[in-house]
């Protein structure tokens, strides 16, 4: 009986797609397969202690393997970065750690932590720089003094700043090479500006300008910031708990990061074009400014998201993929970061004679979200779409400890995920059109194109969206900013 | 850098590079035998239930022991193409009348072969017929499309939470896999082995153009792509790992649903399958829900193995890609396939070559030479069902050329060869590749992967533990005497991408020597 009415509240819902009016007829028989009740679950959640000086730790007991990892998190990262040494903070991340401390260079470390399949590792990032570190359990309290002495007496060096340097020179003069990773830098470079702290890219003149001074600099610097210590893995949490206070304890108390004043314009609507004369497929990019989680409309955002490009039934896929067979990869949304707007964007691979075809598709279907009624089964099947896999963002150990870590790192509350998830059920059709209207207009997206331009047939002038601008992807080659060698 | 699989779903965010972490004594097989249940249905097809109720969640990974190595000539990418259709429905799913949407599909392959007929006709194919004819297949194709409700099998999967879900083909094997909660076993039991057994060709003209630009993605655009392919092509001269896995165009492009059907039938029988599910379930309640589904799978004998065995090598072999990016040296020496007694000696070679920064070619021509900005050495690839291929790699800094990569590699090459390798090496190999094992043991998906593909290659899942002993025996005389035995120049094939500005490359088809 259930089945029934599902089946002829969607006939009448659905009228205006066709397949859809005829469900009625199917007699879905994976509806009376029983869905027993979920087995109870209550995620473990990490002991939270915050030192006297203003550190905080997290600890996440498992049991289940001998193994036992940490981390710590701290604040700052290459949007803070004098964009004269833009990269620096990248390299930091590699020399920090293949540097070593004054007691042991970093390749001695590597011989002794290989030897116990044991790592130290240590990255740079957007807004924070991470150390990280896991052995078996055996080894763990010698790993967890080396990573110790590594985060308090690093010893930057400039060979192996050297080593760094050739790496990002190398991913530079590569950077034209593959489409796709081209369609993502400019794309990103078009919502928030060439110049941004979020899209500015290393050039060969900017990570020569890096030196050992600025390493050291930047250490000591960061090293002052609310550190996020955490632990997971085959301990006693007594004995943990004792030897992270002893760690951490004496450090100085934390000065608290400066407050951010970016300026997110979004793009400039329009359409831009990169000639790749080795390709025949085209990389579209439908992109504009996205927003942030503190947004109280994100709930319902996510799902239009997953109605436009998010799964297999999305518009986007239906459309472009299983309708037209003219793309492999098709997708997008309007994304959210944890502090500062991410883009809208939505992308389409598709061969170089259909750019514009799938282009319009494209197009047409992020513009759908104002001018095609959002019908209740769509709605119902993005909220079961998120919902139902809602369990997968805390279904180890290990990542709950890591949401617990993000949200203490961007100041969000503990039970974030628990209210998110509150809020998305509460979704409904009338928030789906409010945030349509308040978030999507097309005629404000710029779109990019990277693909084979004499292949591009009919050609980009077609999609009417004003004179196509050509960007100049030169690798600028140093003492010559300008006027580099020409490589793609 | 060295994946082959083609996916069915692209997703931007894929990474596939395990990150190897730490460990050291392995997990008790014995207590792991406790929680893995085995059994072997009627129709030939194993089943293996794996409980670690760490959470309400389960993941499966069901192993197809047939992959692009097994296409028919002419039909390159084929089994990768059935990889598609199997998302596109079943009779009993995305479907509003089974019955007549049959018949309607059986007139779009008659309007297809009536097209491809004409399309093949070397002397006196008439433009304007084709052009009739093609009309004809979109006419029957929207005719048959009335019957469907597209994506329908993927929908009823995502709401009821499936995560993660896609699937692969390999040359040697086809993989589908996802995760769910526990609650929803038996609905993934009726959607997976349905799909199994009763697969519709459902759209698939449609997703072949959808391949084809997946094709357009991986090797047409791509530097490296196109280089591998190549590659690939010179180092094989018989056996199938030298043909393109995702198809040559003109091959994929022209594969009829009714060959795609039968490689189906062929390949997709209990024998040719194991399915494994890792996570929250007891094999004592779930057994019997998964053999009640999975029966329904026909059954068959085991298809015959490929008669082909690539000839030994003895012609070096270079190939010379002039593109426009910047360059990348490959080489590769055949070696055999993953039943030797050596292919434990292989790995040892690989990870004392490759594995992080301990690793010789990184110290001798990242750290040291500073001449690249990555070197490794890695086997086997494509493959490893069949005799494969031992494959270095290297991305040279700028200014450096790919001859300086050849010789350095060389030079490596030379003292595997001349002297042993140091016992603290050969130490680190064994205890990384336990503490990899261990590591892997703690991940629902990976671990049925491991269990499918172990139990199909070898019949028996145990050997994931027992593999352990293999690398345990290798000595460094091992290592030495398999070098020499296989690094040799007349078993060579290399292959490297010489940067020429866009202007000099004239045509552009041209590219490729």
């Amino acid at each position: 009986m259930k089945s029934l009415k599902i089946s002829l509240v969607l006939a009448v819902c659905a009228a205006a797609l066709s397949p859809l009016t005829l469900l009625a007829q199917q007699s879905r028989p994976w509806e009376k397969i029983p869905i027993p009740k979920l087995h109870d679950f209550k995620p473990q959640q990490p002991k939270r202690i915050v030192l006297k000086n203003g550190i905080v730790l997290f600890l996440q007991e498992d049991h289940e393997l001998p193994f036992i990892s940490g981390s710590v998190l701290i604040p700052g990262g290459s949007r803070e970065e004098d964009p004269a040494k833009t990269g620096l903070v990248s390299m930091y991340g590699q020399a920090w750690r293949t540097s070593g401390t004054a007691k042991l260079n970093g390749d001695a470390l590597d011989d002794l932590l290989e030897a116990k399949a044991a790592h130290i590792e240590t990255s740079g990032g957007e807004d924070s720089t991470t150390l990280g570190w896991d052995s078996l359990k055996g080894d763990a309290d010698q790993v967890f003094a080396l990573a110790l002495d590594l985060l308090l007496h690093p010893a930057f060096n400039a060979e192996k700043l050297a080593l760094a340097q050739q790496q990002e020179a190398s991913g530079i003069v590569r950077r034209n090479d593959d489409e796709g990773e081209i369609a993502n830098r400019e794309s990103a470079k078009l919502v928030y500006g060439a110049n941004s702290p979020y899209t500015r890219q290393t050039e060969l003149a900017t990570i020569g300008a890096v030196t050992v001074d600025d390493l050291k600099a930047w250490h000591d610097r960061t090293l002052g910031g609310k550190l996020i210590v955490g632990i997971e893995g085959d301990f006693d949490p007594v004995a943990m708990e004792a030897k992270l206070r002893a760690a951490f304890e004496g450090l100085p108390p934390v000065k608290p990061a400066p407050a951010r004043h970016d300026v997110f314009a979004g793009p400039k609507p329009g359409i831009s074009f990169i000639d790749k004369e080795d390709v025949n497929q085209s990389n579209v990019e439908i992109v504009g400014l996205g927003t942030d989680r503190h947004n109280p409309d994100v709930p319902a955002i996510a799902m239009m998201n997953d109605i436009l490009g998010g799964g297999f039934s999305s518009r986007l896929f239906q459309k472009v993929r299983t309708e037209l067979g003219l793309a492999y990869a098709v997708g997008g949304g309007m994304s959210f970061a944890y502090d500062h707007p991410a883009t809208f964007r939505v992308m389409v691979l598709t061969k170089s004679a259909s750019t514009v075809d799938a282009t319009k598709a494209a197009m047409e279907e992020i513009a759908s979200l104002n001018t095609q009624t959002f019908t209740q089964e769509e709605l119902d099947r993005a909220k079961d779409n998120i919902l139902n896999s809602f369990l997968f963002r805390y279904d180890t150990k290990g990542k709950v400890l890591s949401a617990r870590e993000l949200l203490e790192f961007y100041g969000y509350p503990a039970d974030y995920l628990e209210t998110y998830k509150a809020a998305l059920e509460k979704v409904t059709l009338a928030d789906l059109s409010t945030v349509a209207k308040k978030y999507i207009h097309p005629e404000k997206l710029a779109v990019l194109v990277v693909g084979n331009g004499p292949e591009i047939k009919p050609g980009l002038d077609e999609l009417k969206l004003g004179p196509v601008q050509s960007i100049d992807i030169t690798i600028p080659q140093p003492g010559n900013p300008d006027k580099g060698e020409k490589k793609q | 850098m060295l994946s082959r699989e083609k996916f069915w779903f692209w997703n931007g965010a894929v990474a596939l590079l395990a990150l190897a972490v730490a460990g050291a004594q392995a997990q008790d097989l014995k207590s792991f035998e406790q929680r893995t249940t085995t059994k072997v249905l009627p129709n030939g097809l194993t089943l293996i239930v794996c409980e670690r109720p760490e959470a309400p969640v389960f993941s499966y990974s069901t192993f197809i022991d047939a992959g692009d190595v097994n296409d028919p000539s002419g039909q390159s990418g084929l089994a990768h193409m059935f990889e598609h259709l199997a998302f596109k429905g079943t009779s009993e799913i995305g479907t509003t009348d089974y019955a007549a949407e049959k018949d309607a599909l059986a007139k779009v392959e008659a309007a297809n072969n009536a097209y491809e007929a004409e399309y093949l006709k070397a002397v006196g194919r008439d433009p304007q017929k084709l052009a009739e004819l093609q009309k004809a297949v979109k006419a029957a194709e929207a005719e048959a499309h009335k019957f469907v409700v597209p994506n329908q099998f993927t929908e009823v999967a995502e709401r009821n939470g499936a995560a993660g879900l896609n699937a692969f083909t390999a040359l040697d094997e086809t993989v589908y896999f996802w995760s769910m909660p526990e609650n929803r076993l038996e609905l993934w039991a009726w959607l997976e082995s349905g799909r199994l057994a009763d697969v519709v060709p459902r759209e698939f003209y449609k997703e072949r153009d959808v391949v084809m630009e997946e094709r357009r993605m991986r090797t047409d655009s791509n530097p490296e792509g196109r280089l591998f392919e190549q590659f690939l092509a010179t180092a094989y001269v018989a056996h199938n790992y030298g043909r393109s896995n995702i198809g040559w165009p003109s091959e994929v492009g022209q594969i009829t649903a009714t060959e795609a059907m039968a490689f189906h039938k062929k390949y997709y029988i209990g024998s040719n399958i194991v399915v494994a599910v890792v996570g929250d379930v007891k094999a004592a309640e779930a057994m019997p829900v998964l053999e009640k589904y999975f029966s329904k799978i026909p059954a068959g004998p085991k298809p015959e193995e490929m008669t082909t065995v690539e000839p030994r090598q003895f012609a070096e072999k270079t190939v010379i890609v002039r593109d426009p990016s910047q360059p990348v040296y490959v080489e590769g020496y055949h070696r055999p396939d993953f039943r030797a007694p050596d292919a434990a000696v292989y790995d040892a070679i690989s990870d004392i070559l490759s594995n992080g920064r301990v690793s010789r070619l990184y110290r001798s021509m990242v750290r040291d030479q500073q001449i690249a900005a990555e070197a490794e050495g890695v086997s086997p690839y494509p493959g490893d069902k069949y005799p494969g291929l031992f494959v270095f790699y290297a991305a040279p800094l700028p200014g450096h050329t790919p001859a300086e990569m050849r010789d350095s590699i060389h030079k490596e090459i030379e003292k595997l060869k001349t002297a042993d390798v140091t016992d603290e090496e050969l130490a680190m190999f064994k205890t990384r590749t336990r503490a990899n094992l261990l590591h892997g043991l703690a991940d629902n998906q990976g671990l049925a992967n491991d269990l499918a593909e172990y139990q199909t290659r070898y019949g028996d899942w145990r050997e994931l533990f027992r593999q352990l002993d293999r690398v345990d025996k290798v000595t460094k005389a091992d290592i030495r005497r398999v070098a020499n035995q296989v690094f040799q120049a007349s078993n060579r094939t290399s292959a490297w991408i010489e940067t020429e500005a866009p202007a000099a490359t004239a045509k552009k088809d041209g590219g490729v020597q």
